[in-house]
């Protein structure tokens, strides 16, 4: 067997060597990191804004609340038509919908190939399933689903515009929501139903309820608040949507994900920018650029840069003083490596 | 008694005996915990490498705390609240040393001389840590959270993953986050130290004469 050349005492032949107290110097750098960090926390603290709740939607922004149920009851939400791992036309309203929003790149289709595996249907998850649970022992609630759910699917279309033009002249009082008159059916009971049930806190759970009992998965609630106006809103103000480099900011001024910084900036910029499948795109981009960091080593030019730019000399330059010394009085100075 | 005396040194060889005599080869004590370097390990370079491990280990010992009374507590407590504060700050730092030393071994040329492995174990502690990063911040159930989540899933999704790795699913974000990250990361690191243990520092790049 070849023995790999890992044998110190050849390897470090010739080369002066001096005292190195490495539990000292390990313990010294964990006791005046502790200080900074302690020092740092009691000053600069950390960020905690609370999270949104379905409550505080309906509470705070009532009809974009209602306009945004509706378009889950439509099907024209972003997660109506998101494709895997959600649904693929989930709404059914369209065969040849696929998941409109599915990014490919040429052939590949990642997205796709993975299949649905938390399956989202809007109209279902997020407004009729949670109004069949509310509505037990609320008779005039029950027959406004029975008669929406009889009506069938162009029917039931008709309404719901109907009741998205009602909406744009609805007034808002506080948290209720005065809807004028029009041919839409048994949607508005259902929608006042589903905005009282938000308000009280209920919507929160009734989003969550699987018959069993624990609870750690939040895809639902958290895909209906995204497909809102509100929630998005306060990302905005807070400068954290993407067009904001805000994947790697935090709410305040603390900082974020800031070693993200290389993979926010392609969002920033054209063909990305503007790509429909930017995500996908900006992925393999940092694929890509990961690999080469990985292969640094083995890779020309890459590896030869830090030579040619030399900041070694700097880092070690007591180390090549020394060594130009000991050349000057004819010894060998064996300290560096031979290229 | 007619079973002869074995002589452990001259018997088959077992891979337990092969593994300790590659440890004793390769890895004597002395050069695990070294009381002399070259000299050249005086430079402030090599102190990134051991400010991140004094990082690592404020990061995980404030994450125990964290862990031990549950996610919702230092949302309520004060002093909950510190230890969040400490926890983040330590993972601050953390990175902070961490691309210090990334840029220090890359100027260095540190996989020189048979070290391109210790290189890539390198990148790929860098790697794990983004995701633990990551997915801590997806695990502190607060407005961050929730649109780190949001914003996060679509590249995710995109590439195929968002299947089996749910970015909306705050349970297997903080089993991941608590649990199987931290221990990686530990394990990678631990690796990261004996291989350079293993073959010494590397030295300096030789100057080029005129
Ligand atoms: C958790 C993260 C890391 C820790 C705790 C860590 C720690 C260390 C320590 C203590 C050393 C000994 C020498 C020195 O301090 O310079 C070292 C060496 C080294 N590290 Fe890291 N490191 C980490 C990440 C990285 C990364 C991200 C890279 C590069 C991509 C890297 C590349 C190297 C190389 C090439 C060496 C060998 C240098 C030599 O032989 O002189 N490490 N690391």
């Amino acid at each position: 067997m070849k023995r790999r050349q890992i044998d110190q005492g050849t390897y470090y032949r010739g080369v002066p060597t001096s005292p190195y107290d490495l539990v000292k110097e390990i313990t010294l750098a964990l006791g005046v990191l502790l200080v900074v960090v302690l020092v740092l926390s009691a000053v600069l603290s950390s960020p905690d804004v609370p999270p949104v709740t379905i409550q505080s939607w309906a509470k705070s922004a009532p009809l974009d609340f209602l306009q945004t149920a509706t378009a889950e009851l439509q099907g024209s939400t972003i997660s109506a038509d998101y494709g895997p791992p959600y649904n693929i036309d989930a709404d059914g309203l369209d065969p040849s919908d696929t998941g409109a929003s599915v990014q490919t790149w040429g052939p590949l289709a990642p997205q796709l190939w993975a299949g649905v595996h938390q399956p989202i249907n809007p109209p279902e998850t997020d407004v009729i399933a949670p109004l069949r649970l509310a509505s037990v022992g609320r008779p005039g609630l029950g027959a406004a689903l029975v008669q929406y759910q009889a009506a069938g699917t162009v029917q039931e279309q008709t309404w719901l515009t109907n009741y998205q033009k009602a909406l744009t002249k609805a007034t808002t009082n506080g948290p209720l929501v005065r809807v004028p008159a029009g041919a839409y059916g048994p949607v508005n009971v259902m929608m006042q139903a589903l905005l009282a049930d938000g308000r009280a806190g209920a919507l929160d759970s009734l989003l969550l309820h699987s018959g069993r009992f624990y609870v750690t998965d939040y895809t639902k609630p958290l895909l209906f608040l995204a497909d809102g106006g509100y929630f998005p809103g306060l990302a905005q103000s807070q400068k954290l949507t993407g067009s904001q480099w805000g994947m790697m900011n935090e709410t305040g001024r603390y900082p974020g994900q800031a070693w993200l910084w290389l993979y926010t900036l392609w969002y920033q910029i054209p063909p990305y920018s503007t790509a429909q499948n930017a995500d996908l795109l900006v992925v393999l981009t940092m694929g890509l650029l990961t690999t080469l960091l990985l292969l640094v080593p083995f890779i020309p030019g890459l590896r030869d840069l830090p030579r040619w730019l030399g900041l070694h000399r700097l880092v070690w330059r007591e180390h090549y003083r020394l060594e130009r010394e000991a050349r000057r009085l004819g010894g060998g100075g064996g300290g560096s490596t031979a290229r | 008694m007619s079973a002869e005396p074995r002589d452990d040194t001259q018997g088959p060889r077992s891979w337990t005996g092969s593994l300790r005599r590659l440890i004793e080869r390769d890895l004597p004590i002395e050069h695990l915990l070294p009381d002399r370097e070259p000299a050249y390990v005086g430079s402030w370079v090599y102190v990134f490498g051991v400010v991140t491990i004094a990082a690592l280990i404020l990061t995980i010992a404030s994450g125990v705390v964290l862990a031990f009374f549950g996610p919702q507590w230092w949302h309520v407590s004060p002093q909950g609240h510190f230890f969040n504060s400490l926890h983040f700050w330590s993972v601050q730092m953390f990175f902070v040393f961490m691309v210090l030393h990334l840029w220090g071994q890359y100027f260095g040329q540190g996989w020189r001389d048979g070290r391109a492995t210790t290189w890539m174990v390198g990148v790929v502690v860098f790697l794990v840590s983004i995701v633990t990063a990551f997915t801590g911040y997806l695990s502190q159930q607060n407005f961050d959270s929730q649109w780190i989540a949001v914003n996060a899933k679509d590249a995710i999704n995109a590439t195929g993953a968002g299947a089996f790795f749910n970015v909306l699913n705050f349970g297997q974000m903080y089993g991941l986050h608590v649990m199987l990250f931290p221990i990686l990361i530990v394990f990678l690191v631990g690796l990261h130290v004996v291989q350079v243990r293993l073959r010494g520092v590397v030295k300096p790049p030789a100057e080029e004469r005129p």
